[in-house]
């Protein structure tokens, strides 16, 4: 092609992009909120992002997609799972899309990366999962809020636990990153017996345990705690199961069986001990609802990365009751958000200084259904108002 | 196949490539006009993976060296601003010296264990080191381990630059590709560059000659190395954030598809395949979440068709058909960047693009020869 | 403790197996095609979502494995051809750009077609048992199958490979293509076939390892990397040496997780062995690697002619 063609039709081209550019669509100006969602629509742990992004819509549908009589729009976002393209989405949706609130984030790296965007830009970010101890202690922030839970107490009520149940020796497996960390010296924090081994797998790769198995067996201890996000709690129960040890040395786990994972692990999820601070059985008016119509809609229990994206659209919807639709005010929305007056499907809870949740933490178990359906429901309350460890580094 | 100099040459390529430079550096004007500042962060990140991608293909594209662990030198050198900051040292004047030279320090290393081995064997041991990396950044728990290092304050210049004005980050970071592109063309077009090429096509035949080929590559490696560590700092700075994950072996993997999708052992290749990769990603992903049931052909097609890359095409003769991928891309952006959710603008444009494939394609077989 | 050391070993041999079964057919199709299959992951992850679906269908994990096998290897064969074919002349580095982009398109339609949940193969009772090899140590008999079939497969691929005429161009195939092709051999036919026997030894591996890891998108990505270290150390195109890196992999990772925090807790405090000790189980491989590699840049047993 000679240059003077190839220069006339990149011109030519050139020019009526600009054309289109110019050209912009006016956009509708009406008044409506606009909240920016991020989470992991795509990749292996991608049911997880559907069941919030499920979860939010339903509470959004309760409340008739307005809070405070305005109209909320919700754009939802793919992190893939990556820090940098979580940050990039989260910008997207600051410098794009200008919502006026963002939440979502299941993943501590993903949020640790992109928080910064947010919160540094007079707007609030609330996540409705990932609760690094970094964001409870020192780098706490005015404009962060934790729906969820800190990473350490779930683990710190499994300790109280096993106190109650008399355990005196101990066996703890965790995979080796900072979440895996968090949950193993959560349990430490209250445990008061002795630990008689802990082992820190290789993450996210390592995929046979049989090596730790046989350790356990070896080293006798009373029980065996775990922690093994997504997948990876489906392939330690299978392994532990088809090892045999699970009368001989009870299991206790912290995040590892949830609606998703049960799915898979079926039968091998009985008799197990955990805790964690929802359960869709628990008898709150408005988790009732929440569980009801999500199995209505979806023909699927929710799990608790569920219930706490809905009780955001919630939190967020007292806020805007509260201030009566004014979001400029960000103070006084603030103040609303602290004071936490909404029904939460936990039951009752308030906010910590750091802006994380005092709650309690319930002793849970697997039973069957039916012949091919489990679900999870409530033994007991080990604990509550539980705070988390961080709480006295922040300096709010 | 070796890559000779003279293909910088091409005027095709270099007009383009210019072009594109020009244009990248207009974005922040356009920005500004069309009231998106997030148009200014995504190119911000374009320009940033362009500079990585120019320093791999230094020693991939050029060198024949196939390292799979190029992204370690992003993670060494943003490590640095990373840790610096946590303990309170905000220079950059400080801060940029320490990446660098960790960067070029990590380099020679790694050169000096990997560069004694060939093909898949170096392929796989210049992976192996940079896993080691990365699993060192997992354990290091006092700088965050796997949750990253957050960064809380930008390094300051001291009142020179403000790196917290997008425009002036974005217009370093610019400056830099600009001067990282020059100083490829020179290092490629000096005597170092044509060992380094004449090593690539047969190294014994080099040894043979007199040159200690050893030498010459490693001193390639260090310099790609830094370079890539400069990526690094700007990486660092531009998310305020670093963690291991930007070290991982996939990420290495994304920066080898951005240097063969442009064209080896071409100046501008690395920038073609750098923009190319992260629109197609944008774009597509705002599609659909099953994006990459779309992109993983692209990229064979690409392979199995377009030898060379998008550079060759345009150096081959078929320039007119990366050059119609090239402004489609450009046209995707702007209708994705209009109607964001409506896919009819973009079938429109996808159709007109296939049209002039076509029309392109009927013109090269009337005139019955390779002058696209 | 000799127990422990023993059911160890045990372990360590069971990975190791796993390993070199995916690892065969890796280091077969580059050492004849001179091909490097990234995909090979995914037909890893093919195989073990097939044999999961039959296994559904027909209700015996025999039957779904059996039907799994020859289904993988037609898959394999119709990517080589429509795919693959054209790329053997071509740079290495093309095949990775190449075969990246299967990974990625294989990962979404494994989505597309099975959903994002993954699934699980169950296993029948009759393997969900126990049995004493020694006293005092009850083995999983899943696990010992395991190392039964991957001590059968390397038999099997040693007969192929060293006493069958197939065999014989396999190995000549591996030495000198050209030549090969130049005696009257249809190459392409051989390549194909090689491809699928790749392919198979793939989904076995997948469909052997479903039942203790569950069936997962991207599943083959991670191992893939490990396999790849097991052809690297082992010498391309070596079934030998695939067989002896795999076990060596295997041993050293699993050795290395039960008993490094012990073997540091003699030099060091019991809080810093742990740290240390988990920070080194991740890099042992990489390390092993580096090693070999370092000292031996053409690997373990480098084949003749490269």
């Amino acid at each position: 092609m000679k240059v003077s063609t190839l220069l006339r039709v990149t011109g030519a081209l050139a020019v009526s992009a600009l054309a289109l550019a110019a050209a912009e669509p006016a956009a509708a100006q009406a008044k409506k909120i606009k909240i920016g969602f991020v989470t992991t629509l795509s990749g292996p742990n991608a049911a997880y992002g559907v069941d919030m992004r499920n979860s939010f819509e339903l509470a959004l549908e309760h409340l008739g997609r307005k809070m405070g009589g305005i109209p909320v729009e919700v754009i939802y976002e793919d992190d893939e799972q990556k820090p940098e393209v979580g940050k990039q989405k989260t910008d997207k949706l600051m410098q794009r899309d200008r919502v006026d609130i963002v939440a979502g984030y299941i993943w501590s790296n993903v949020l640790l990366a992109s928080y910064k965007s947010v919160v540094d830009n007079n707007t609030f970010l609330i996540s409705a999962n990932a609760g690094p101890s970094q964001l409870a202690g020192e780098q706490c922030h005015k404009n962060f809020f934790a729906a969820s839970w800190a990473n350490e107490q779930n683990p710190m009520g499994v300790g109280h636990l096993l106190n109650q149940k008399n355990v005196q020796k101990l066996y703890i497996v965790a995979p080796n990153y900072a979440a895996g960390q968090d949950m193993a010296n959560g349990v430490k924090a209250t445990f008061k017996g002795q630990v008689v081994g802990q082992d820190m797998t290789r993450w996210p790769d390592q995929l046979d345990f049989s090596a730790e198995i046989s350790k356990i067996r070896a080293a006798k201890p009373d029980a065996v705690y775990v922690f093994f996000p997504g997948r990876a709690g489906v392939q330690f129960l299978t392994q532990y199961t088809q090892a045999n040890l699970k009368k001989e040395i009870p299991l206790y786990s912290v995040f590892t069986i949830d609606g998703v994972t049960l799915k898979l692990q079926k039968d091998q999820a009985l008799d197990t001990f955990f805790g964690l601070f929802w359960a869709p059985d628990l008898p709150y008016a408005a988790n009732t609802k929440f569980v009801t119509d999500y199995k209505k809609k979806h023909k699927d229990t929710p799990t608790f990365y569920g219930a706490q994206s809905y009780d955001v659209a919630n939190l967020i919807n007292s806020a805007v009751v509260a201030t009566k639709g004014d979001l400029k005010n960000k103070d006084a929305f603030r103040a609303a958000l602290e004071a936490a007056k909404f029904e939460s499907v936990r039951g009752p809870m308030k906010f910590n200084k750091n802006h994380f949740p005092i709650h309690a933490i319930y002793q849970q178990e697997v039973y069957k259904v039916s012949d091919s359906e489990y679900d999870i429901r409530t033994i007991s309350k080990i604990i509550d108002n539980l705070e988390d460890p961080s709480a006295p580094k922040c300096k709010m | 196949m070796p890559q000779l100099p003279l293909r910088l040459k091409s005027p095709i390529t270099s007009l383009v490539g210019s072009a594109l430079l020009i244009l990248l550096g207009l974005v922040p004007v356009a920005a500004t006009v069309l009231d998106d500042p997030f148009m200014l962060t995504l190119f911000t990140r374009v320009v940033i993976m362009a500079i990585a991608a120019v320093s791999l293909n230094l020693i991939l594209g050029y060198g024949g060296m196939v390292s799979f662990g190029h992204a370690a030198y992003i993670g060494i050198g943003g490590y640095a601003i990373g840790i610096l900051a946590h303990h309170g040292i905000n220079e950059a004047w400080i801060q940029w010296p320490v990446a660098l030279i960790g960067s070029a320090l990590s380099a020679l290393l790694i050169g000096l264990l990997s560069l004694r081995t060939k093909g898949i064997f170096f392929i796989m041991l210049t992976l192996a080191l940079a896993q080691l990396v990365y699993y060192l950044g997992n354990g290091a728990y006092a700088y965050g381990g796997d949750d990253g290092l957050t960064i809380q304050q930008r390094s300051s210049f001291g009142g020179l630059i403000d790196l917290n004005d997008k425009e002036s980050l974005f217009y370093l970071c610019w400056v830099l590709l600009v001067l990282t592109l020059w100083l490829t063309y020179r290092i490629v077009n000096s005597r170092f560059g044509m060992v380094l090429q004449g090593a690539k096509s047969n190294d014994r035949r080099m040894a043979t000659l007199g040159f200690p080929v050893f030498r010459y590559r490693l001193t390639a490696f260090v310099i790609a190395g830094t370079l890539c560590g400069l990526a690094g700092i700007l990486t660092a700075t531009y998310t305020d954030f670093i963690s291991p994950a930007m070290m991982h072996w996939t990420r290495s993997g994304d920066l080898i598809v951005m240097v063969v999708l442009g064209g080896m052992g071409s100046l501008f290749g690395p920038l073609f395949g750098a923009f190319t990769f992260l629109m197609l990603e944008e774009i597509l992903s705002s599609w659909t979440e099953y994006w990459k049931i779309v992109f993983g052909p692209i990229l064979l097609l690409v392979v199995l068709f377009a030898r060379g890359g998008i550079d060759g095409a345009m150096v081959r003769g078929a320039a007119g058909y990366a050059l119609t991928g090239l402004v489609t891309l450009f046209a995707m952006y702007i209708v994705h960047y209009l109607w964001y959710d409506d896919w009819v603008p973009a079938a429109i444009v996808l159709a007109v693009a296939a049209l002039a494939i076509v029309a392109i394609w009927l013109r090269q077989r009337r005139t019955g020869g390779q002058h696209g | 403790m000799t127990l422990l050391l023993v059911e160890q070993f045990l372990n360590g041999l069971q990975i190791g197996l796993l390993l070199f079964l995916l690892a065969a057919g890796l280091t077969l199709v580059f050492g004849i095609m001179d091909l490097v299959n990234l995909a090979h992951g995914s037909l890893y992850m093919m195989g073990a979502f097939f044999a999961a679906v039959l296994t559904e269908w027909t209700g015996s994990f025999l039957a779904g494995a059996l039907l799994a096998l020859p289904a993988t290897a037609l898959l394999g064969i119709v990517t080589e051809v429509i795919a693959l074919r054209n790329l053997y002349t071509r740079d290495h580095l093309d095949h990775v750009l190449a075969t990246f982009g299967l990974i990625l398109f294989f990962n979404e339609l494994a989505r597309v077609l099975f959903g994002v949940g993954g699934m699980a193969i169950p296993l029948p009772d009759s393997l969900l048992t126990h049995f004493e090899i020694l006293p005092g140590l009850p083995y999983p008999t899943y696990r010992f199958l395991i190392i039964l079939v991957g001590l059968l497969c390397a038999g099997f691929l040693y007969v192929l490979v060293q006493r069958t005429r197939l065999g014989m161009l396999i190995r000549a195939g591996a030495t000198n293509r050209e030549m090969v092709g130049a005696l009257g051999v249809d190459i392409k036919l051989l390549f194909t076939l090689v491809f699928g026997l790749g392919s198979a030894l793939a989904a076995l591996a997948g469909l052997m390892a479903a039942p203790i890891t569950t069936v997962q998108i991207g599943m083959g990505d991670n191992i893939l990397i490990l396999a790849l270290v097991v052809i690297v150390i082992g010498g391309i195109g070596s079934i030998r040496g695939a067989f002896i890196a795999s076990l060596l992999i295997g041993l050293v990772d699993t050795m290395g997780r039960a008993f490094l925090p012990n073997m540091l807790g003699t030099v060091l405090s019991p809080a810093d062995a742990g740290t240390v000790s988990e920070a080194l189980s991740s890099m042992l491989i990489y390390i092993l690697m580096s090693g070999v590699l370092i000292l031996r840049p053409a690997g373990l047993f480098p084949a003749p002619g490269r």
